[in-house]
């Protein structure tokens, strides 16, 4: 009889877990690559993002122009990445807003009195009955347009949504053994919602907002194409779309490549945020 | 029973009650004057119209007896006039509703139709998962008004299968309907699919197949209706939405509707009529939330005792 050797079926699962991990190292490097352009534009073109070129406008993708000119003859691929920056900030502050806004909010929540409770979870109630996308454009007429208010506005849309999560992993970690010992224990309130409660509901909370970070960045960039946000000529993905509309019949180059990097962007997101959600729910299963 | 239909009858009441409040306040929050918000950026409206506007609208009064006379306002229908079209609300909307709320239907339509699909093959096997995962990831990654935009290009001005703006008719409401169904289908799709294989993983749907039923056969007639619920819960959710997608996915496609009445508002900051969509809004929230509600009790009758 031969003896089961553990040698032989570590190969292998190494192997498997390689595969399986492909997607998120992918993820990981198109990520790199999009920090890159929003940090150092110049360093991946030494074109600029808005100066005009007649002669050599509305040129096809080629080793020239990699994406393309637009109407202007301005460069696409210089203007792709020299619109990560814009196009990522928006996003990517409406985000932390909403996260630092419905953490106040579901902890007040779970802290304060019950009937302060009882009004701040209907009211999260009535706004979650409402698109977000309309929310979004309620607060944009009542604030006016610009990059600024259209980042305040996705920042609102989302509070709702992470006043709801933190309140729901808040109150799993109040209920738990070590918050009642620390309250035992005679911690102030105050202390006891900074120390504990917070740190323990982070985890789920950050995963969360990296998902939500890839919406964040989709609201964005639609509110510019809609011509909210950022303002032509800034080469923000949404505005490049939305002036390339225009041309679909003659340039299709216009319309493919900043929404391909939009998506690309956004998928990246998604599979790290939900490789971190696998990882999360894996270790701390409820 | 009747308490159950009491409480629902109050907390959709809730909702509306809030939305309106959250009009109400949105109102008061715009900067500057109020009549001059009403009467829009561009008019130059002597004072004895605006004396009028104030007096109409009780401006001069205390804020609570606007409040009361604004809701009052709302139970009769009134919802205030487009400054911009100087035409009421109500009417606008009544006209524009039914172009989006033909896009919606079918794209809510197809999006549970290709869910269901997608879930049911690929659901609990190993090569079918790979594939679910990736289309589901792509479809909810894609933004809208670029989707649109791939669409416009390959099938209207490459191929002329479609017109290219507005239109009317079938052929018209293909390419939106796709749009706006596709990053929905992939949210439905993946809770649908958590759903047929949680089932799969019971012992009923192992009996099932001992019984001699095909694969298929189980996951179509027993596992589908287990997963139904959380379905209609989102599927419910995301229909309410689509008037905030109809905006952008309007706007590409040329065509009229809700959303582009919307957008045309809120460029204008015509306030009256952005007020009257997010009521809208929050109607179409509680009339589908009710017919959800209603369509738990069919889909699974163990919810009916409770």
């Amino acid at each position: 009889m031969t003896t089961f050797s553990p040698a032989r079926a570590v190969p292998v699962r190494r192997v498997q877990w390689r595969a399986g991990r492909l997607p998120e190292v992918a993820a990981w490097a198109v990520l790199v690559v999009v920090a890159a352009f929003a940090v150092a534009p110049g360093l991946f073109s030494d074109l600029s993002p808005i100066a005009i070129d007649p002669a050599g406008a509305m040129r096809g993708p080629g080793a020239a122009h990699w994406f393309g000119t637009d109407q202007l003859g301005r460069d696409q691929f210089t203007r792709v990445v020299h619109g990560t920056r814009p196009s990522l900030l928006i996003g990517l502050g409406a985000t932390v807003l909403a996260v630092a806004g419905g953490a106040l909010i579901g902890l007040l929540a779970v802290v304060g009195m019950r009937y302060a409770e009882q009004v701040l979870m209907r009211l999260v109630d009535i706004l979650l009955s409402l698109p977000t996308m309309l929310l979004a454009l309620l607060v944009i007429t009542v604030l006016g347009e610009g990059s600024g208010n259209v980042m305040f506005a996705i920042a609102i849309a989302f509070i709702p949504g992470y006043a709801r999560i933190v309140r729901a992993e808040a109150l799993v970690v109040v209920r738990s053994g070590y918050v009642e010992a620390a309250r035992a224990l005679g911690l102030r309130q105050s202390v006891l919602v900074v120390r504990h409660v917070l740190p323990n509901a982070l985890g789920p909370l950050l995963v969360l907002a990296t998902v939500g970070f890839g919406t964040a960045l989709i609201a964005a960039s639609g509110l510019s194409f809609l011509g909210f946000g950022a303002e032509p000529p800034s080469p923000e993905w949404g505005v490049m779309l939305s002036e390339g509309r225009n041309y679909l019949s003659t340039a299709w180059w216009l319309g493919v490549f900043p929404g391909g990097a939009m998506t690309l962007t956004v998928i990246a997101v998604n599979i790290v945020g939900r490789a971190a959600q696998n990882r999360f729910t894996r270790r701390a299963p409820r | 029973m009747i308490a159950v239909l009491i409480r629902r009858a109050a907390s959709a009441l809730a909702v509306l009650l809030g939305a309106a409040t959250l009009a109400f306040a949105a109102l008061e929050l715009i900067p500057g004057d109020k009549v001059a918000a009403l009467l829009g950026p561009a008019t130059s409206a002597s004072e004895q119209v605006k004396a009028q506007i104030r007096a109409e609208y009780g401006f001069d009064r205390p804020i609570v007896v606007q409040y009361l006379h604004y809701l009052g306002r709302l139970v009769r229908g009134d919802l205030g006039d487009s400054y911009q079209l100087s035409r009421p609300v109500a009417g606008l909307l009544a006209e524009q509703l039914w172009p989006t709320a033909q896009l919606a239907l079918a794209a809510i339509a197809l999006a549970v139709a290709l869910a269901v699909l997608s879930a049911v093959v690929t659901a609990g096997r190993r090569a079918g998962r790979a594939v679910a995962t990736a289309w589901e990831l792509a479809a909810v990654s894609l933004p809208s008004f670029w989707l649109g935009i791939l669409l416009l290009t390959v099938f209207s001005f490459q191929l002329g299968m479609f017109p290219v703006v507005g239109g009317e008719g079938i052929s018209a409401l293909v390419l939106p309907a796709v749009t706006l169904a596709l990053p929905i289908a992939g949210m439905l799709a993946q809770v649908l699919r958590e759903g047929l294989e949680a089932a799969l993983a019971q012992p009923f749907a192992v009996t099932a197949r001992a019984r001699g039923l095909s694969h298929t056969a189980v996951r179509v007639r027993h596992t589908l209706r287990h997963a139904t619920v959380p379905l209609a819960t989102l599927t419910g959710w995301l229909t309410g939405s689509l008037l905030g997608g109809a905006v952008l996915v309007e706007t590409v496609f040329g065509r009229p509707g809700v959303g582009a009445l919307t957008l045309q508002a809120v460029s204008n900051k015509d306030m009256p009529v952005v007020i009257g969509v997010v009521l809208l809004s929050a109607v179409v929230f509680v009339v589908i939330s009710a017919v959800v509600d209603a369509l738990y009790a069919v889909v699974d009758p163990r919810l009916k005792a409770g």
